[in-house]
């Protein structure tokens, strides 16, 4: 590869001894042309960052359809139609369906759940719902009728397994299979009895027993086991975690798949903060994914109102200075929160170095009091709330906003920070740092930034102008990257034509890897340069993880190769793409 | 020992690492360090990731004007009963939920640096802690750690876990140029296919990506070494109670680790959760709870060992000095900090008191900084670790050193 650079070199150089004005020319020529790399490693270029790795067959596919057009394709997502395969394996995760409002009443929270006991709410009116809530209920008044402390979590604590006694209303034979079968005859069993005596005995069975029947189970099995393991709440959290594994893998889509996980990430909300668990399913579903193609300013203006991410960074609790006041100053005011106004500049547009002060960080917060959520169970909506705005002057940036503006002062901000050319360049270079290299060249980034600002944010005229440029193709940035662990998983998946059955043991091992799905506390996201995520531990967890794989030992999924694949799964190569 | 008999050793454990029989004995030879004059300091940095609120950790409870400024989020004085802060020297408290810690400070072993922190302005979690791990505030393109670059050159026997981090990822203030290991878990630290591993150890051997090979090369290091402390179970000393959380289990395994004599040299371990903007009572209690006695049963664990150790905590910035309208505090700017181990001069809040009156206050909001976190680092990076070039260590820094050592 560089010795053939190098004699296109030569050629020129020759060329422009022997002929003054032609030199001239290509002088010119040297100096902008950016090293290129070949035909057939441009469609691996593509391939390995539009989608989660090429699987058997792929490279051939984009030969005979051509590069521009699978690119083409793949920008736009909706003209292709989705892999029926993948529409079977979402079909039992039906939370990715649901609103949060139908979540909480057929996927209760613990507190819920202790609410019921207490009589403070009604029970679930969902049959299937109602057998597990009524366990955990019954198992919780019997710990208190003993005198025992309030659990905090309702969901956790279980009762020695005892299934002996379960076990005494079962025929003998029947007895035995549960006592010393096989999973296969196990799960047979189960499937032929009623739902109250599938859960009466899977919840004497050892965990570990109990988990040995998913690799059997059936998928509505397997949900039954998930929601006495973990609670109902579980549910939701480990179908979101499932489905973002399927779509990667299966989908036909994988740049829309990609660009989905790039723009969580850009505007992360960390699952496990309160609420969020019942929010994120729909802040992915409805606010990030349908504009991951389409205009920034509305994108931005999506998740400013989503409730998912108004929770996370505290805008819910953010109201005018002195808005509560109680007059016996007793109760205390609640007041402004800086929390989102500030983490919209620095991570969500500007950038850190976008040149805004502390003091523009105060007014955006200020613009934004009263954008709150309705509770949860009325509907979870984000909603205005005028008598909780700061309804005051404000200045943005050096850009005055008028007293009682209401609505509109959050409006107008957004409006400023999608249209800053800070922006522009801040999101240029983040797409780049994913898809091109860890340092994208500075002539890259503004070529992005100035598609950005020519088409008013359009992010897929933004993507083209980078797949398009020539610092794509360049030998520096092909297998350049290091990637992620979930990168690598999805990748070790299409490569060795993976069947996942179900995701549950793989999102597991995303955790050893480093990378646990929608669980990035800070609001920063995961890094989007690769040569953040190597280290020994996580390298140790990706040898870890081939071996495994490679010899089906990963719960859930089957794979057809030789033990030897372990090596290149695990190997240095296969860390990059 | 002889320089060569040390070079044998070493290179016939790395050959019977590398088949996998290397006895016990000989990689314990290979890298202790516990020979007569020999015995290394170990500093342990702790980081409190999201900025804690320094001000109801050391609670300066003399000062009237933290009680207005708190109206209800503030410690009571000590002696004011349930909940009250614990006192220090008449001026500091600690929080309740640090009840572990008055006792080591009362012995001398543990000292408070408040009003401290980085000068640099953010309030941004990410730059700061990139500043506060880098040790350079305001400098970004600095691309390795304080804690790594405070780790001496190498002198001949090189311990692969000399840099040593607990976490899945390597964090920033432990990259750069000396080698240094992410170690989730010390049992967990293998590849369980004997077979696979070698092939694998070869392959990154062979791979021409530099940090492919460097990182790989370091892994099978580490993991023959900590295979072998593996072997024999850990039992914490007497009274050591670890409580059972992440941050716990870390400090048990970076004691465990000093313990065995392998040649850790600097460690890290980090506790998040501290960015209180609501209803901050009872997070902070919870948080504080797990952090006080973590601490503390990691001194009872080291006994003895501790005067070869030091052990400080750290936060990215402290907290507003006022509380916000939702019973929490909004990013701030000085922080506490608090340096452990048999040899500090503990017993002491260090650092001048900036006040808290409205005029006293880093841009009428936050707590001033008085003493830069890198003089309270700076005295453990070369009285402790005996590395004396502080200019590598804190480029940019050119302010004082806290004397925090006995001398």
């Amino acid at each position: 590869m560089i010795r053939k650079f190098e004699s296109a070199i030569a050629l020129l150089l020759c060329a422009a001894l022997s002929s003054p004005t032609f030199a001239r020319k290509q002088v010119k020529a040297v100096a902008l042309a950016v090293p290129q790399i070949t035909a057939d490693q441009k469609i691996e270029q593509v391939l390995n960052r539009l989608t989660y790795g090429a699987r058997p067959g792929d490279v051939e596919r984009v030969h005979q359809i051509g590069l521009t057009a699978f690119i083409d394709q793949q920008l736009h997502p909706e003209s292709l139609p989705e892999n029926s395969a993948l529409e079977v394996k979402l079909a039992p995760l039906e939370t990715l369906r649901m609103l949060p409002s139908e979540m909480v009443l057929k996927y209760p929270p613990s507190q819920q759940i202790r609410a019921m006991a207490k009589g403070n709410q009604p029970y679930p009116t969902d049959p299937e719902t109602l057998r597990v809530v009524q366990r955990f209920i019954d198992r919780y008044k019997a710990r208190l009728a003993q005198g025992k402390p309030d659990p905090d979590n309702m969901t956790d604590d279980r009762p020695p397994a005892d299934l002996e006694k379960v076990g005494q209303s079962l025929p003998p034979a029947q007895r035995e299979i549960f006592q010393n079968g096989k999973p296969d005859q196990k799960v047979a069993l189960l499937e032929s009895l009623s739902a109250t005596t599938q859960y009466d005995i899977l919840d004497a069975m050892p965990r570990g027993k109990r988990q040995a029947l998913f690799t059997v189970a059936s998928p509505q099995l397997r949900r039954r086991i998930h929601l006495l393991q973990g609670g109902p709440q579980q549910v939701v959290n480990s179908d979101l975690a499932e489905g973002k594994l399927f779509r990667a893998v299966y989908s036909n889509r994988q740049l829309e798949e990609v660009l989905t996980d790039f723009w969580y990430n850009h505007f992360n909300v960390f699952l496990d903060k309160g609420a969020d668990r019942y929010m994120v399913t729909t802040y992915e579903r409805d606010v990030i994914r349908p504009h991951v193609l389409g205009n920034f300013k509305e994108l931005l203006l999506a998740t400013a109102q989503s409730p998912a991410m108004l929770f996370y960074l505290d805008n819910t609790q953010s109201v005018a200075p002195g808005m509560d006041k109680r007059p016996n100053g007793k109760k205390p005011s609640r007041g402004l929160n800086e929390n989102y106004g500030r983490e919209l500049m620095e991570l969500h547009t500007l950038g850190v170095d976008g040149g805004y002060t502390q003091q523009d960080v105060t007014e955006v917060a200020r613009c934004f009091t009263g954008w709150t959520i309705k509770e949860l169970r009325t509907g979870g909506v984000f909603q205005f709330n005028e008598r909780l705005h700061d309804q005051g002057e404000k200045s943005v940036l050096g850009v005055k906003i008028p007293a009682d503006g209401g609505i509109s002062d959050g409006l107008k901000v957004i409006d400023i920070l999608a249209h800053s050319p800070a922006t522009a360049h801040f999101i240029s270079k983040s797409l780049a740092t994913r898809f091109v290299s860890d340092n994208p060249t500075p002539a890259l980034v503004d070529r992005m930034a100035a598609t950005f600002t020519k088409t008013d944010g359009d992010l897929r005229a933004t993507m083209k102008t980078m797949f398009e440029a020539p610092e794509f193709y360049t030998p520096a940035s092909f297998q350049a990257k290091v990637k992620s662990p979930f990168e690598l998983m999805a990748s070790a998946l299409r490569a060795t034509g993976a069947e996942v059955d179900y995701g549950f043991a793989l999102v597991q091992q995303l955790n050893t890897l480093g990378e646990p799905l929608y669980r990035k506390a800070e609001p920063t996201g995961y890094s989007n340069k690769g040569s953040d995520w190597l280290n020994s531990a996580s390298l140790l967890a990706r040898m870890n993880f081939a071996v495994a794989l490679t010899n089906n030992k990963v719960q859930g999924t089957k794979v057809n190769v030789k033990p030897e694949v372990a090596q290149t799964l695990g190997g240095p190569n296969f860390q990059k793409h | 020992m002889p320089s060569s008999r040390r070079i044998f050793l070493r290179n016939a454990a790395l050959a019977m690492v590398g088949i996998g029989t290397a006895p016990i004995w000989l990689e314990r030879a290979l890298y202790a360090q516990d020979a007569p004059g020999r015995r290394k300091k170990v500093l342990v940095a702790i980081f409190q990731r999201g900025a804690a609120d320094g001000l109801n950790i050391v609670v300066p409870h003399s000062d009237q004007a933290y009680y207005d400024l708190r109206p209800t989020i503030n410690i009571p004085r000590p002696g004011s009963g349930e909940g009250a802060a614990i006192d220090l020297d008449g001026h500091f408290g600690l929080h309740p939920a640090l009840a572990p810690f008055k006792g080591l400070f009362d012995q001398g072993h543990l000292a408070v640096i408040h009003a401290a922190g980085s000068p640099d302005p953010t309030r941004s979690h990410f730059d700061a802690q990139d500043y506060m791990e880098s040790g350079t505030p305001g400098l970004k393109a600095t691309t390795s750690g304080w804690l790594n670059r405070s780790v001496l050159g190498e002198t001949g026997k090189v311990s692969p876990i000399r840099a040593l981090s607990m976490g899945a990822t390597l964090p920033r203030t432990m990259q750069g140029p000396t080698p240094a290991i992410a170690v989730e878990s010390i049992g967990n630290f293998q590849v369980k296919d004997a077979a696979a591993a070698k092939a694998f150890e070869s392959l990154y051997q062979g791979s021409t990506d530099q940090i492919l090979n460097g990182a790989g090369r370091e892994t099978f290091e580490a993991a023959s070494l900590l295979q072998s402390i593996q072997k024999t179970p850990y039992q914490p000393a007497t009274g050591a109670n670890y409580p059972k959380s992440r941050f716990g289990d870390n400090l048990r395994q970076i004691a465990q680790l000093i313990k065995s004599n392998v040649g850790v040299e600097v460690a890290f371990a980090d506790v998040g959760g501290w960015d209180h903007h609501v209803n901050e009572g009872p997070l902070l209690n919870n948080l504080l709870k797990d952090f006080g006695q973590a601490i503390a049963a990691f001194h009872v664990d080291l006994g003895d060992r501790m005067e070869d150790v030091v052990l400080v905590t750290m936060s990215e910035f402290g907290r507003t000095a006022k509380e916000n309208g939702t019973r929490g505090t909004d990013h701030g700017h000085a922080n506490c900090m608090f340096v452990l181990g048999g040899n500090v001069q503990g017993g002491k809040v260090h650092g001048p008191w900036p006040g808290l009156a409205q005029e006293q206050l880093y841009e009428a909001r936050d707590l001033d900084i008085t003493t830069d976190f890198r003089a309270v680092l700076g005295d453990l990076v070369t009285g402790h670790l005996g590395n004396k070039n502080l200019r590598a260590v804190f480029p940019n820094y050119k302010g004082s050193i806290l004397p925090l050592l006995k001398a």
